[in-house]
């Protein structure tokens, strides 16, 4: 029987799923996701994390406990640097630490160390190390590891073209191809925010459907190609030194200097530690630049569907009176 | 002249003062951080900012009313959001109009040109290199001088006999040290306050409690911004021994680093292999060594949303339970009142006081 590897269906799920799904299943093991988020998942993980954690990190030990029982093995790596400039966020780093010492009767979990600072090939050391768990053949976890680094190349292009990570994994699996546009779009909106809060529609309240059906285009952080990124560099005194965090407020800088969309709205969770800075950099930013209106959204775990709502029916309806009123002018 | 300041934190300021002023620079005093401090802060800073941040805020506006042009802080390179600071700050006192330049050190290990720089950009009085380092060594002379003194009121204020004298003597003690400015009279005002503090008139017999103090650097450092958690405790009665002093951290990531990080690290190992940025490692390491020296409870203060901690505190969870230590844990922010965190203290004390009575007749009659 295959060995059963957990994967919980947030954070780096949404970044790397299916380069993590073409490696085990090169190696014959099975991979296993919990649901989307629900409000039993998010009970769960409310019930057992520390109050004080942001609502994601919650999240996620909701997934986690829906994951328990039903497979061999957890898959939370200590992701600490993955393209040498940029780490993640101080929680990331302790995530497998605080998942073990919190939760009880847990299977085991693969927490390798994935940390490019430290030597050559790092990725590739600590795939090796992975899929010796389940492999000794070293070309047989070369080859899966080739084709995972291939299936996320995929991925990311599917992801800039336009598609969701979801429809992305859809299309991957050649399922199914894009739905059919809704309504008429008359706006472009920037929603800037992690993926892992931005694509989990649990938390995020829905919030990327119900701008598509007030009639608003949605650019997200995977649809900013990385030499836009790379460009906003020199213009921050400081560069943000956690991965997302880089990425997001370059993404601001570009939005706000070269325009291209109508508003920008920065998606962000309570108490999160390294937007507490984004989000002041990028207010900062934009009172240097008022022709593009900016609106920051806080979720948590007590977000209503229609507070929200009425927010973004507001900020929609204030952009699209300024535009008409620019165009006749 | 450039007009300097830099954040209030506990009694450095006292050495840093004089730093400065020997490098020809007039130092605008930070004021003591107080509900006015805060207040201003609060108003300024990002909602999610961390309780050092707003204060630091505040000090800076403060400072800036009454003519400082100069920042003087420090850098860093994460993961802990510290790192960026100085410079959101700059940008925040300039969205206010108030103009007022940035000397950030970051690691002079890993930039050591750059450090030299700003170095020199601090040197008004066009010092050489070698009195700019006398200067340095004579600031850190005091600042190891008045770690000492603030390690011997832990000590001595829960023996006590008459309430507030500890305290009385390490104001004191504060302005010896500020007086002097060579080291022969830094080492003569620390001889001072070792005898002034073994003067305190104490009672041999009280039986004292000892706690752990661990958590993040600024809510340890600066008692404005944690309530003066150790005058309160040592008034019940506890002796309290904190992780962190300025000089140990200096030591830790400017030298080769002191035996008790390391020793903290190797502790903390089987629970949080990997450094998370701020201190939280410390804290867990910590608390496993305060347990092995049979201290009666460890407390953890940090500032709300403070990233770092909050792991620590997942994780101390298990920690105190395979220990068996009892663990308390405040997270501060502009809301904490001290009537609160009082009773909170009160209860705890209570708590190991008891457990104490109970461990020591269980040895005492063992069925």
């Amino acid at each position: 029987m295959a060995a059963k590897v957990g994967i919980p269906r947030t954070l780096f799920y949404y970044v790397y799923y299916p380069m993590i799904e073409t490696f085990f299943k090169e190696l014959g093991v099975e991979t296993v996701t919990s649901h989307k988020t629900s409000r039993k998942i998010l009970d769960d993980g409310v019930r057992e994390a520390l109050a004080d954690a942001c609502v994601p990190v919650k999240v996620f030990f909701g997934h986690v406990q829906a994951l328990k029982g039903k497979v061999d093995f957890l898959f939370i790596p200590r992701v600490v640097c993955l393209n040498g400039k940029t780490i993640y966020c101080p929680k990331f780093l302790g995530l497998p630490d605080m998942i073990k010492h919190s939760l009880d009767g847990l299977p085991e979990v693969i927490d390798t160390r994935i940390d490019v600072r430290d030597e050559r090939f790092a990725i590739w050391k600590a795939f090796y190390s992975i899929g010796r768990r389940f492999s000794n053949s070293k070309t047989k976890i070369l080859v899966a590891y080739l084709k995972a680094k291939k299936t996320l190349k995929k991925y990311q292009k599917l992801m800039l073209e336009g598609l969701t990570p979801e429809e992305a994994m859809l299309a991957l699996q050649h399922k199914k191809q894009r739905a059919p546009k809704t309504g008429s779009i008359s706006l472009r909106f920037a929603v800037l925010g992690y993926p892992y809060i931005v694509h989990d529609n649990y938390i995020s309240v829905n919030m990327l459907d119900k701008l598509k059906s007030l009639g608003v285009e949605v650019i997200t952080l995977e649809q900013v190609p990385m030499r836009w990124i790379n460009k906003a560099k020199l213009k921050i005194p400081k560069d943000m030194f956690w991965t997302f965090s880089d990425r997001v407020l370059k993404s601001s800088y570009h939005f706000f200097e070269n325009g291209g969309v109508d508003g920008i709205i920065h998606l962000t969770a309570f108490g999160c530690g390294p937007d507490s800075m984004v989000d002041k950099y990028m207010e900062l930013k934009s009172k240097e630049h008022p022709q593009i209106p900016f609106m920051s959204i806080t979720i948590d775990e007590h977000s209503g569907e229609a507070g929200m709502f009425t927010r973004l029916e507001a900020f929609v309806d204030m952009v699209r009176r300024k535009k008409e009123a620019m165009a006749d002018a | 002249m450039r007009k300097v300041t830099f954040p209030h934190m506990g009694h450095s300021y006292i050495a840093f003062k004089m730093l400065m002023e020997d490098m020809g620079n007039e130092v605008i005093l930070p004021p003591r951080p107080s509900k006015k401090t805060l207040d201003l802060g609060v108003k300024y800073a990002p909602e999610f900012a961390c309780l050092p941040y707003k204060i630091l805020l505040g000090t800076y506006l403060e400072t800036a009313a009454k003519g400082m042009d100069t920042i003087v802080t420090s850098g860093g390179s994460g993961p802990c959001r510290a790192g960026h600071y100085a410079h959101l700050h700059q940008a925040i006192l300039r969205s206010l109009g108030h103009n007022v330049d940035l000397v950030c050190f970051e690691s002079p290990k890993k930039h050591p040109i750059d450090f030299y720089r700003k170095i020199q950009k601090l040197n008004s009085a066009r010092l050489s290199i070698r009195s700019v380092i006398k200067a340095i060594k004579r600031g850190w002379h005091k600042l190891k001088a008045l770690d000492h003194m603030e390690r011997l009121s832990h000590k001595i204020r829960p023996r006590e006999l008459k309430k507030g004298t500890t305290s009385k003597v390490y104001r004191q003690t504060q302005a010896w040290l500020d007086e002097a400015r060579t080291h022969e009279q830094i080492a003569e005002a620390e001889a001072a306050g070792v005898k002034a503090f073994q003067d305190i008139p104490q009672d041999p017999n009280r039986s004292v409690l000892k706690v752990g103090l661990v958590g993040e650097i600024y809510v340890l450092l600066e008692p404005a911004s944690n309530l003066e958690i150790e005058e309160t405790l040592g008034h019940m009665g506890v002796e309290v021994e904190r992780s962190m002093f300025l000089t140990g951290w200096t030591r830790d990531n400017l030298g080769k680093g002191t035996e008790e990080l390391a020793s903290a690290i190797e502790a903390a190992q089987p629970y949080l292999p990997e450094l998370i940025g701020g201190h939280g490692r410390d804290t867990v390491g910590h608390t496993v060594l305060y347990s092995k020296r049979n201290f009666d409870g460890v407390i953890q203060i940090a500032p709300f949303t403070c990233i770092p901690e909050i792991v620590a505190r997942t994780i101390l969870t298990k920690v105190s339970k395979i220990h068996n230590i009892p663990v308390l844990t405040f997270f501060l922010d502009e809301q904490t009142g001290k009537a609160g965190m009082v009773t909170r203290l009160e209860a705890f004390v209570d708590l190991l006081r008891r457990r104490k009575q109970y461990q020591a007749l269980e040895q005492a009659a063992p069925t």
